[in-house]
């Protein structure tokens, strides 16, 4: 949890919002820590979490977890975490000897529902590995869709989502990808946080700029409120600095 | 006289227990976090478990090592050369330490790429020697004291060579062949795509191609019949795996993804990746596949490859291109770009200091380097046109320090 992402979002573990669908996104950088600050916002919180793991081991979120001041084990034993390792489960799929892809592609995206029942809050790791597995965009965006429906609204509960965007912008409308998963949850989420890398290159200083895009609940008689603000961050070994443009402690 | 060397002796051994149990409590922490496999050492900075790749360069290029459970991607530069002998850097230090190896290709039988591995270097004294020859060589230059930008005299020299301070891997010598005494002592396990999956064999339609679900099979039933899974019994030592694939992705694979841009199997790539590195993440086993990804038309499809890899690296040749003959590079053979570096229990990834980096392929050795432009004293780039300007440049940047030379015309 970043005390500075806080005060950004204007939350708190102990004021913590409702409905929310959090969108994170990133395009040549790496959001990862985005995760890993919802995660254990939440469980600060003492928020139930349901938490599912795509691109990486449990072990993995336990250490950085640990190094955040939360521990996954015991949450996980005391029942407030929820952890599905996708990774451990697609290789019994992958290797099955008859594999027969339009069950199992369900199978797989409907395996978190029965678990959501009792659930409240929903973070989720890189969906963008889904298209890799041949998923199609359509299929995702439904997943999606279900989970803000059954978690945000049914529930009360929040909803984070990881994409991780093509490196390459790509223009091309015919082209099944990333982008398009992309632009149609950004149209679904209330709050889309869009991680890039610099434009103008690498730097070790700073790492990266954060985009958020806030869309406001207000009635459609003053029109769509929606905020956006641009910060640019370092991670460091506990924690990130966001600063605005050009305020970095390296070049003053 | 009794009592004092008694009391000595009392404190003594009262120190000592106090001694004992602190050192003992400082090895056990160590000592409980080391899993002694010849050949790793944990990491400096998250303390995963890590391997070399073979070039100790490299290794200092992608943050220490290889970590055990993680998979290294290696873009081939056009003609496989430089990629080809980075997959055999990373066997033969295998074979080196002892780790079991598993090899698959389609193109080479894998027993060919076995045949060709580098001979390990194993006398210690060569290499020392060669770095304090270098250190010399630099001393008398550095003594001559600058007379005219003298704020440069203490600017650090800089290092174009890249290491670590302690010794990790081994060196080899790409000139010899290994012996095969050395190669017979490992064991290893071979996958050559024709042997496996015989040609015109259906493929019916499913997450992936044959090709690659029998090597994602041959490679899980090797991990559990030598339990690199850790379910064997603690008694059996430990071992790692090493698994080396050879240009995965290319035609000879079963796939499209090299002949169109938008290919009718495109996941399967991915997919295989995918299986492989939960296969990874689960064992005690280290990965490198390198991947032609000049033919891959499609550059989405390469960046979903990039992201399923921990490590991702390209090399970029000079061979047959304009920039061979550029003066710029006329030290290097090649490009490297470090396009990824894995985040390992830990929020911050492994942050260097240059990506500038540049490969050469020394006699015996393949070497990568900082890209460190010397300033430039030759008279050819001189920007004045005229003759004599550019010989009394010339003579300047001899003369420069030395100042006591014949001729002098320097006339500001």
């Amino acid at each position: 949890m970043f005390s500075e992402l806080n005060s950004i979002l204007n939350t708190s573990p102990e004021n913590c919002p409702q409905g929310e669908f959090t969108l994170v996104s990133d395009r040549k950088a790496d959001a990862s820590f985005l995760i890993h600050h919802f995660l254990s916002f939440y469980l600060r919180a003492g928020c139930k979490v349901c938490f599912l793991g795509l691109v990486q081991s449990f072990s993995h979120y336990s250490a950085v977890s640990q190094r955040l001041g939360v521990s996954l084990t015991q949450a996980r034993e005391k029942g407030q975490l929820v952890f599905l390792e996708g990774l451990k489960g697609a290789l019994g799929v992958l290797l099955e000897e008859e594999p027969s892809p339009g069950t199992h592609m369900l199978g797989f995206l409907r395996s978190p529902r029965s678990d959501l029942r009792e659930l409240f809050e929903f973070v989720r790791a890189s969906s963008t590995v889904l298209l890799s597995l041949g998923v199609r965009v359509g299929a995702v965006v439904d997943f999606a869709h279900y989970c803000r429906a059954f978690v945000c609204s049914k529930l009360q509960g929040n909803m984070v989502m990881l994409i991780r965007g093509e490196d390459e912008e790509e223009e091309e409308c015919d082209e099944e990808g990333a982008e398009w998963l992309l632009r149609a949850l950004t149209h679904q989420c209330s709050l889309a946080l869009r991680v890039q890398g610099l434009p103008t290159g690498y730097c070790r200083d700073i790492h990266g700029q954060m985009e958020v895009f806030w869309r406001g609940h207000g009635s459609s008689v003053t029109g769509p409120q929606t905020q956006q603000k641009l910060f640019q961050y370092k991670v460091h070994d506990k924690g990130v600095s966001f600063f605005a443009r050009g305020t970095s402690s390296a070049v003053l | 006289m009794a009592a004092p060397s008694n009391n000595i002796s009392k404190s003594r051994a009262e120190q000592k227990p106090r001694l004992a149990c602190n050192t003992t409590t400082f090895q056990k922490k160590s000592r409980s976090k080391l899993v002694s496999i010849p050949g790793t050492r944990p990491s400096v900075q998250n303390g995963q478990l890590i391997v070399s790749t073979g070039v100790t360069s490299l290794d200092y290029v992608i943050g220490g090592g290889l970590a055990v459970g993680t998979l290294l991607l290696i873009e081939e530069d056009k003609y496989d050369s430089y990629s080809r002998m980075l997959l055999k850097y990373f066997l033969a230090e295998g074979v080196v330490c002892g780790h079991n190896l598993f090899i698959a290709s389609a193109r080479n039988h894998p027993d060919e790429i076995l045949q060709e591995l580098p001979a390990p270097i194993l006398d210690e004294i060569v290499s020392p020697r060669g770095k304090e020859g270098q250190a010399e060589l630099c001393d008398p230059e550095s003594q001559n004291s600058m007379k005219i930008a003298w704020r440069y005299q203490n600017l650090p020299k800089v290092q174009t060579a890249l290491a670590s301070s302690s010794r990790f891997g081994h060196y080899y010598d790409v000139s010899k062949t290994m012996d095969t005494e050395i190669r017979q002592a490992t064991k290893f396990n071979t996958f050559f795509l024709p042997d496996e999956v015989p040609l015109g064999s259906a493929t019916e339609s499913s997450w992936m191609n044959a090709g690659y679900r029998a090597l994602l099979r041959s490679i899980q039933s090797v991990i559990c019949r030598e339990g690199f899974d850790g379910s064997s019994p603690q008694s059996k030592s430990r071992n790692v795996l090493r698994i080396g694939v050879h240009s995965l992705g290319s035609a000879l694979w079963g796939e499209d993804i090299c002949c169109k841009e938008s290919p009718s199997d495109a996941s399967s790539l991915t997919t295989f990746l995918y299986g492989l590195r939960a296969l990874l993440r689960s064992s005690l086993s280290v990965a490198m596949v390198t991947v032609p990804s000049h033919l891959i038309q499609n550059r989405v499809i390469m960046g979903r490859v990039t992201k399923l890899c921990d490590t991702a690296i390209t090399l970029e040749s000079f061979r047959g291109l304009e920039s061979e003959t550029n003066p710029l590079y006329k030290d290097y053979h090649g490009l490297l770009h470090v396009k990824q570096l894995p985040h390992l229990n830990c929020l911050v990834c492994e942050v260097p200091d240059t990506k500038d980096l540049a490969f050469k392929l020394k006699r015996k050795q393949f070497t990568i380097e900082r890209l460190h432009l010397p300033p430039d004293l030759s008279d050819t780039v001189s920007r004045l046109s005229k003759p004599d300007l550019a010989e009394s440049a010339k003579l300047l940047s001899v003369g420069c320090g030395s100042t006591a030379m014949g001729k002098k015309h320097l006339d500001f």
